[in-house]
């Protein structure tokens, strides 16, 4: 299956992914390329085979509902590109 | 005292032949004067020589720990406190790490001096360390080769003796084929052996670090700190940790090494092909058994990966948003100009087209077709390999299908990038453990003998790997200008 550069541009939306207007129709033929690489799997029949998540078909482990982690905020939002107060700063967002 | 094995360096410091701080700036001096290398993103000489002269005062009370004062570099992916952390990556180019991974938490409290950050490919995305942000590492066998990927930096500095040993990461081979190519032993633990908790995630379900070295002995130490159960990590797998060293010694004799047929047929290149069977033969002299095995759904490997590792990596990387860390575009005119200019300027090609490839496979009317599809896949993949390992011991074969290419021969060609992790994917998807071993020289390039074990026989492939050292001495080449 090949992608347009349409295709290309709704993806990149939806990823919030900032790409070059020029580099659009290399990254449909590199996607439309390793797709193609894809349909190999289209030929082995899957019907009733369980999808597998974990090497080990280990599920989440639970833990008891008690407070481990210390407050960090202050070491972590050091290195936070704009904060006031407590606060992460984005641009506006509600008119 | 570059070329020292851990248990020589060890004794060698007990000794008072000479000190962790002389030690550690033996191998800085030689981290600065190979810099051509690239090798090193952060090289942290305050850190190393506090280390150092800490670890000389414990060496004075009796300590004996093996890592005691040994010099270590870690991949640039796990997170070091107070230090730059950049996964490779302009999106980190900024960051200092808030906290410790768990395993350099290990490393530390073992003793081991950290000499500094090493190259990468960008989040780990890459079979030839080009995608890095701060350029490609070269190889030191051939410096206009690449050293492999994604612990490309990792394996060129042990290969070029600028660290006794290093950390690395594989999710599809990122430990195995850089160690392969610079002719270095590198063993990818069994999935939930060795924390991931402040490893940064690539793909998660595949993501295992371990230990990269110059012999098996050495990488048994490297294990040992770095292994074992950890809360912070919800995929740890809690198991005892046996004692790797203990067994190196143990006789192979009677070993059953299965060689699957998918691993000889086209595509792998006559010369690493002949030294591969070359090593098989040499274990048939030390009492192993051969048989052929076939694992018939190894084609499916690349497909699967490259639909499951994108789509983990596009859910992985959403956190890069420019907003709590990392890089942030200039004036943003609102909040998605902010998320969208700060990834977009932030992430490179490579990360670029899988975090595209994920997003597409996950997204809606997609799902089943190449995500679910592809996990169903990945479960016949591991049905292969518990049948084959239901009969044979281990399975053997080559790590990649040609020596190191050329710098820059790849890099325009995705796909065909891709294709030349064949050999190592398929074990990710499986979760087992694998080695890279060094096994003779092709093209003036070393060339690794791939061994692959059961769950969580560790002990065994180090046992199977030592005693190959023993009666070879490949490992023991040394890169010419490095000796």
């Amino acid at each position: 299956m090949a992608l347009t550069a349409d295709d290309v541009k709704k993806i990149a939306y939806l990823a919030r992914l900032g790409i070059h207007e020029q580099d659009v129709t290399a990254y449909a033929n590199d996607l439309s390329g390793i797709l193609a690489l894809m349909t190999q799997m289209g030929a082995t029949d899957t019907d009733g085979i369980v999808p597998m998540a974990h090497p080990m078909d280990q599920s989440q482990r639970l833990r008891a509902d008690e407070v481990t982690e210390k407050d960090a905020r202050n070491r972590f939002q050091a290195i936070a590109p704009q904060v006031e107060e407590g606060l992460y700063l984005v641009p506006k967002v509600i008119e | 005292m570059h070329n020292k094995s851990i248990n020589q360096l060890a004794k060698s410091l007990r000794a008072g032949e000479f000190s962790s701080v002389e030690l550690t700036q033996s191998f800085l001096a030689r981290i600065k004067q190979h810099q051509a290398l690239n090798c090193f993103i952060t090289v942290t000489e305050n850190v190393a020589l506090e280390n150092a002269q800490r670890a000389d005062a414990k060496i004075a009370n009796g300590d004996t720990g093996l890592l005691t004062g040994i010099p270590i570099a870690q991949k640039d992916i796990f997170c070091t406190q107070g230090i730059k952390t950049t996964c490779g990556s302009k999106m980190l180019d900024n960051f200092i790490a808030p906290y410790d991974a768990t395993i350099v938490t290990q490393l530390n409290e073992a003793g081991a001096v950290m000499l500094g950050k090493l190259n990468m490919d960008e989040f780990a995305m890459g079979s030839s360390n080009e995608t890095s942000f701060y350029g490609a590492v070269k190889n030191p066998w051939q410096t206009d080769s690449v050293p492999g990927g994604s612990s490309g930096g990792s394996a060129a500095a042990v290969a070029a003796r600028l660290s006794v040993c290093a950390t690395g990461t594989d999710t599809g081979g990122s430990i195995r084929q850089p160690a392969a190519h610079c002719g270095i032993t590198g063993l990818k633990p069994t999935y939930g052996r060795v924390s991931r908790y402040g490893m940064i995630a690539y793909a998660s379900s595949l993501d295992q670090g371990g230990p990269m070295a110059r012999s098996a002995e050495d990488a048994a130490i490297l294990l040992q700190a770095m292994a074992g159960f950890d809360n912070k990590d919800s995929t740890s797998v809690d198991r005892p940790v046996p004692d790797y060293q203990a067994g190196l010694a143990n006789s192979i004799e009677g070993l059953k090494i299965g060689l699957p047929k998918e691993f000889f047929g086209e595509g792998l290149s006559a010369s690493v092909g002949a030294i591969i069977e070359k090593a098989v033969e040499e274990y048939r002299k030390m009492g192993a058994v051969i048989k052929e095995i076939s694992m018939p759904n190894l084609k499916l490997a690349i497909p699967a990966y490259y639909v499951i590792a994108p789509a983990e990596c596009s859910a992985n990387l959403s956190r890069f948003d420019g907003v709590r860390f990392g890089y942030r575009c200039e004036t943003p005119k609102d909040l998605t100009d902010l998320y969208t200019r700060s990834r977009g300027e932030g992430f490179g090609k490579e990360v670029k087209r899988r975090i595209l490839m994920g997003t597409y496979a996950l997204s809606a009317g997609y799902y089943d077709a190449y995500y679910i599809k592809a996990q169903k896949i990945r479960r016949l993949i591991s049905e292969d390999f518990k049948k084959a390992l239901a009969d044979v011991d281990v399975i053997m074969g080559p790590v990649t299908p040609s020596t190191a290419f050329g710098i820059g021969e790849k890099i325009g060609n995705p796909i065909e990038m891709y294709l030349s992790d064949i050999y190592t994917i398929a074990i990710n998807l499986a979760g087992l453990p694998a080695m890279s071993i060094p096994a003779g020289f092709a093209e003036g390039k070393p060339v690794g003998l791939q061994v692959i074990g059961n769950y969580f026989t560790e002990d065994r492939l180090l046992n199977i790997a030592h005693q190959y050292q023993q009666a070879t001495d490949w490992h023991q080449q040394i890169p010419k200008g490095f000796e």
